[in-house]
């Protein structure tokens, strides 16, 4: 297996069972070879980690993300999930494996057909592997968006909200089902920085209620480090303070479908390249 | 000059597997009956008010045609004839089908060239549903039953249309009028006028899909995916009547 860059510093979990593992994954669109969206990437996300996946805008992040579900095709090397090899899977195949990963989407996609509410049932009534009698579904709905704290949402239709409401309402809709395995793409994109601040204490406080395993995208440091140095306090309902290394955060740096950089925050600030460094220095006046 | 065709012939191709996905999903479980009710509702309900309109007029132009030239012949009287054969055998199925591609294949196109374009599709594909079965089938079948349903109603309303001018222009009797148009139609131009809109059918939803599915481009992308659905869409009806058309001729003359 290559693993180019162990990273070095993190609560060590190398024991742990691999969630999702790329193997020089490449990807291209349209057959055109010379600019491939994702380049020879190799990484391994172990069960309780949460990366941090910084990256310019195109470098390649979503691609890796859709990647990673299956959504796109790998030109080349191999993706695991949950120790499967999805590549070259079938749709029907991949639905199932699908199902132990919840997804939030870059402009949250959420149905504008439906309501929230049955936007957040969707995956309750359509996963055949989420095998809910029907009974128990509304309260699952509800106390999902209880969780976003939109309950009082449930009859509007997406269009009706926010954009940081809609973010919620995915984020709602992605952990409806208790997914061991959580992507987000950009959850903090475009927003203010409360809103932003709001989603991403979200993020840490679905981490630590369920100990899930997460892959954050994001272009804002901040977010990195509220993930790495914060953990939701289940008495309080604030955000606590760790101490070093107290959370198991990877910080993945990507450069035009390339993974330029795979380690701990200490070893990211450390970092003297030129593109990751301006990821790091960046103004850190409306960090949390 | 293989490479210029290389884009045609993939295009088609992917319209041809989509079109086979569609139909086995036919098969197939799961069903979406609820998405096929509103399909129909949308589709049928919303399109009745153009196909009466162009189907009143349609026929009304034709008896004022049809009727001067018979004029001549001193032969008005068979106006209804002339009227119910061209209007249940070509008029009425083509008519109403590029209507109703206006209005449904450009629908189609722009909900689901939406829903590609803010990963709605993939959303779905994430959370365990195949597009094509929730989406594409669940289309191709409403319109299969309405497009047909459509087209009897868009003919009966010309219909009425050409006995309203047949009346009014050239005088001829109410009763006479409907009496033809009764006996000019064959079995045959009743199989071939519902023959057609069903065939019609496939084009107006699987083109909208296609186009709707293969997206790009953000907004400006699903308005220019709607525009070249709503094209193709007619234009293979018009390629496709003259060859159903062949076919029937064909039979009848297989008959004699
Ligand atoms: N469906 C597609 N077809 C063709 N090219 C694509 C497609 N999706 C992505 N790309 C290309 O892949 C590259 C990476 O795109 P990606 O969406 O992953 O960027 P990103 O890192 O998510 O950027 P952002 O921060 O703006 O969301 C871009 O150069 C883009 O043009
Ligand atoms: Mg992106």
């Amino acid at each position: 297996m290559a693993e180019k860059i162990q990273p070095t510093g993190v609560a060590d979990t190398s024991d742990a069972a691999s969630l999702l593992r790329f193997e020089n994954v490449r990807v291209t669109f349209d057959g055109d070879d010379e600019k491939p969206a994702l380049n020879g990437v190799s990484f391994n996300v172990r069960r309780g980690e949460t990366r941090i996946l910084l990256g310019a805008a195109g470098s390649g992040k979503t691609v890796l993300l859709k990647t990673a579900m299956g959504l796109e095709c790998a030109t080349g090397g191999r993706v695991f999930l949950f120790d499967e090899d999805v590549t070259h899977k079938s749709e029907r195949e991949l639905f199932d494996i699908r199902a132990k990963v919840g997804m939030l989407f870059q402009e949250s996609a959420l149905f504008d057909s439906m309501t929230v509410a049955q936007n957040v049932a969707y995956p309750l009534l359509n996963q055949k592997a989420v095998s809910m009698p029907r009974d128990k579904m509304e309260p699952a709905v509800r106390s999902s968006l209880r969780f976003v704290e939109l309950e009082g949402q449930m009859g509007k239709y997406p269009s009706e909200l926010s954009g940081g409401m809609r973010r919620r309402v995915a984020i709602a809709r992605a952990v409806v089902t208790n997914p061991p395995l959580l992507l987000y793409d950009s959850p903090t994109a475009g927003l203010d920085p409360i809103t932003a601040h709001t989603i991403m204490a979200l993020i840490v406080k679905e981490r630590d209620k369920d100990n899930t395993t997460a892959l954050v995208v994001t272009h804002r440091y901040q977010d990195g480090n509220l993930v790495a140095n914060f953990r939701y306090n289940p008495n309080s309902g604030h955000l606590d303070p760790v101490g070093p290394d107290g959370t198991k955060t990877i910080f993945m740096v990507m450069k035009e479908g390339k993974l330029v950089f795979e380690g701990s925050q200490t070893e990211l600030e450390a970092n003297r390249d030129p593109y990751v460094m301006k990821f790091v220095k960046q103004p850190q006046s409306e960090a949390a | 000059m293989l490479d210029a065709l290389k884009g045609p012939v993939k295009s088609v191709q992917d319209f041809c597997v989509l079109s086979g996905g569609a139909l086995r999903n036919v098969f197939r479980k799961p069903h979406y009956a609820d998405d096929i009710l509103l399909q129909m509702e949308t589709i049928g309900v919303g399109s009745v008010p153009i196909v009466m309109i162009t189907g009143f007029f349609s026929g009304a132009v034709m008896a004022m045609q049809m009727g001067r030239g018979l004029q001549d012949y001193g032969q008005t009287g068979r106006t209804g004839q002339f009227v119910s054969i061209i209007l249940v055998r070509e008029l009425g199925p083509v008519l109403t089908a590029v209507m109703v591609a206006g209005q449904n294949s450009s629908g189609i196109a722009s909900e689901i060239g939406s829903m590609e374009v803010t990963e709605q599709i993939d959303a779905m594909r994430a959370l365990g549903t195949d597009p094509v079965q929730k989406l594409v089938t669940p289309r191709m079948i409403a319109t299969a039953i309405m497009l047909p349903c459509l087209t009897i109603l868009d003919d009966f309303i010309g219909m009425i249309g050409g006995g309203i001018m047949a009346k009014v222009l050239f005088a001829v009797p109410g009763r006479q009028y409907w009496s033809t148009v009764w006996r000019a139609l064959a079995w045959s131009d009743v199989g071939q006028g519902l023959t057609k809109p069903f065939m019609y059918s496939f084009a107006v939803s699987l083109i909208g899909c296609y186009y709707g599915l293969r997206t790009t481009g953000g907004t400006q992308g699903v308005g220019r995916a709607t525009t070249q659905a709503v094209v193709t869409a007619s234009v293979l009806i018009f390629i496709m009547d003259f060859f159903i058309g062949r076919i029937f001729l064909w039979i009848s003359q297989l008959g004699q």
